[in-house]
């Protein structure tokens, strides 16, 4: 058998068509790259912001807590809702820092931002045939870029902050009056929050290392049916999980603004406020 | 209703070569290819151009058209304006032949690169059975009629020749893919996918996805779920501590490629090429 050359001609090939332009693409590939990287920039502005307009007049109005203070539980969390008082040493930061990170490192991993960002932030590629700037590339092969491999920790965070937001959008149901007396609530903050629950449920659930966990990582669905059927479910999330990861991110943003807008008293939260489900028992 | 379409053409060879204007007579319901034969027919007898079926299936008129990797076959006339100037080149991640024909000898190269099927060795009395449910996946990339528009499209070797020898491209990512989901195969491939293949090059940037004239799910289907595959023997303490305690079971397959033990035969084909 002949032995094949060491040098493949892929290797060797500076012999590629003589062509300079970085693409020749005439459409403009450039908007959406521009569109994902203003949209990022703007919720990790905003975020920012809110993370350190961190006094609980700003972010509970009852029964509404921000979802990026929830769950609190470090000391100074207003008492209706507070699930511990932490005592934490660096007083300047935000309780919200502790939990924002969690989401923050689920969709830092996540495979479709990690698109997004790849090619609006770094540009690698900008779009497709459209060459990128760098020198060379290494992809996800070493740290830090390996540690997206631990996307599925993130994960598990997620469905448990997922469980949480739902208690919250159960919370917004439910008032609590100077007495202590629980009353059934309704108002446009709550339907807000139920839709909140819905997008990060959808969002988390449609994950891919969710579909891994499902069934992905097996080779014979037929014989589990029931993880088949989970699967099925997990992929036609998937499907749309740009959808749920653009929907989630701007909802949860927007719950945040108008809990505030209501605290601080710029906007009234039409509601109703049925009578009492039950009284202070032991307050 | 024909017009006359303006088109401009990379010609040249390794040597060098640069765009050519020639105005072009078409008919309605023309596509690409089809003035590019008028072109060879009328006034450019020895332009170059690689094309078989003529229908989308035998993936040899990749090209890029006003810069967009597509086959020439199915790139209608009409989806462009009739005023504006097509542009046709080559494929620019391959070593260029002459026009629009390039070397995809990197292609296959990697194609032998990959562990084959192996499949139990007692055959079942000549008949495997598989169940459809459990054949699904790895069938939406039989679909693929290796046009090779994913492997010239990706950055990690466009944009970067010195990652050849390291990686194996889309089209060969979604060949591990394919195999390791398959019911009936023996071999591990999940270290060799990600140690030789180059795997972790890859950045999910979906455009292979985006160019695939068969619609696959590359990234989606294939190489994303191959990567939660990796994480599982390379990168998940927990999944590592339950194999070790029994929770998790070990799949009874053979690892191949260097997690075998064996030469890796990615960057060294001479060695492969010769066992
Ligand atoms: S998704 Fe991966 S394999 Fe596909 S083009 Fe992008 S980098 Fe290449
Ligand atoms: S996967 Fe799609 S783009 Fe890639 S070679 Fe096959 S058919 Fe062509
Ligand atoms: S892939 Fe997007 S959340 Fe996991
Ligand atoms: S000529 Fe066969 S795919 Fe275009």
């Amino acid at each position: 058998m002949a032995t094949q050359s060491a040098v493949t001609p892929g290797q060797r090939s500076t012999e590629r068509a003589a062509i300079s332009e970085k693409t020749l693409r005439t459409d403009r590939w450039w908007l959406l790259p521009l569109i994902t990287f203003i949209g990022f920039s703007a919720f990790i502005v905003y975020s920012t912001w809110a993370a350190f307009a961190n006094h609980p007049s700003q972010y509970y109005s009852d029964p509404y807590l921000s979802p990026f203070y929830s769950p609190c539980f470090v000391k100074g969390c207003p008492s209706d809702i507070n699930w511990g008082s932490l005592d934490i040493h660096w007083r300047w930061l935000s309780p919200a820092i502790y939990i924002l990170i969690f989401p923050l490192g689920f969709r830092a991993t996540c495979y479709y931002y990690r698109k997004a960002y790849y090619r609006s932030f770094w540009l690698s590629p900008p779009a497709c045939a459209v060459a990128e700037p760098h020198k060379s590339y290494t992809g996800e092969t070493r740290f830090p870029l390996l540690v997206q491999n631990l996307h599925r920790y993130f994960w598990y965070f997620a469905v448990l902050l997922g469980g949480i937001l739902t208690y919250d959008a159960v919370l917004a149901f439910m008032y609590k009056d100077a007495a202590g007396g629980r009353h059934f609530f309704l108002g446009v903050g709550t339907l807000l929050y139920v839709i909140n629950a819905v997008l990060i449920l959808g969002y988390t659930f449609g994950c891919h290392s969710c579909r891994h966990i499902t069934a992905g990582r097996i080779n014979n669905f037929s014989k589990h049916p029931v993880r088949y059927k989970w699967w099925s479910f997990v992929s036609w999330l998937n499907k749309h999980h740009i959808r749920w990861a653009w929907l989630s991110l701007v909802w949860i943003a927007l719950v945040d603004l108008y809990v505030r807008l209501v605290a601080t008293g710029h906007i009234h939260d039409y509601h109703h406020v049925f009578g009492a489900v039950s009284t202070a028992v032991g307050h | 209703m024909g017009h006359t379409q303006k088109m401009r053409v990379w010609r040249g060879d390794a040597a060098g070569g640069g765009f050519v204007d020639y105005d072009v007579p078409v008919e309605e319901g023309e596509v690409v290819l089809d003035a590019i034969h008028r072109l060879q027919a009328t006034q450019a007898n020895d332009l170059a151009v690689r094309w078989n079926c003529k229908a989308g299936k035998c993936g040899s008129c990749s090209a890029e058209i006003n810069g967009k990797p597509r086959l020439m076959c199915m790139s209608r006339l009409s989806s462009y304006d009739p005023d504006e100037t097509i542009t046709v080149t080559p494929m620019r991640t391959f070593p260029v032949i002459r026009d629009l024909v390039t070397d995809v000898t990197f292609n296959y190269e990697k194609a032998r690169e990959v562990p084959s099927f192996a499949p139990p060795s007692d055959n079942q009395g000549g008949k495997f059975r598989m169940n459809q449910l459990d054949v699904e996946r790895s069938q939406e990339f039989r679909k693929c009629i290796e046009c090779f528009l994913c492997q010239n499209t990706c950055h990690v070797v466009r944009d970067h020749e010195e990652n050849k020898p390291n990686f194996a491209g889309p089209r060969f990512l979604i060949r591990y893919a394919e195999l390791d989901m398959h019911p009936l195969d023996t071999v591990d491939r999940k270290n060799t996918a990600q140690e030789d293949a180059g795997l972790g090059y890859c950045n999910i940037t979906k455009c292979c996805s985006e160019v695939c004239p068969e619609n696959i799910h590359i990234t989606d289907n294939g190489i994303i779920p191959l990567k939660e595959r990796v994480v599982d023997v390379k990168y998940d303490p927990v999944v590592f501590i339950a194999k070790k305690i029994g929770l998790r079971k070990d799949s009874g397959r053979t690892p191949v490629g260097p997690a075998g033990g064996g030469p890796s035969p990615i960057k060294h084909p001479e060695k492969f090429a010769d066992s």
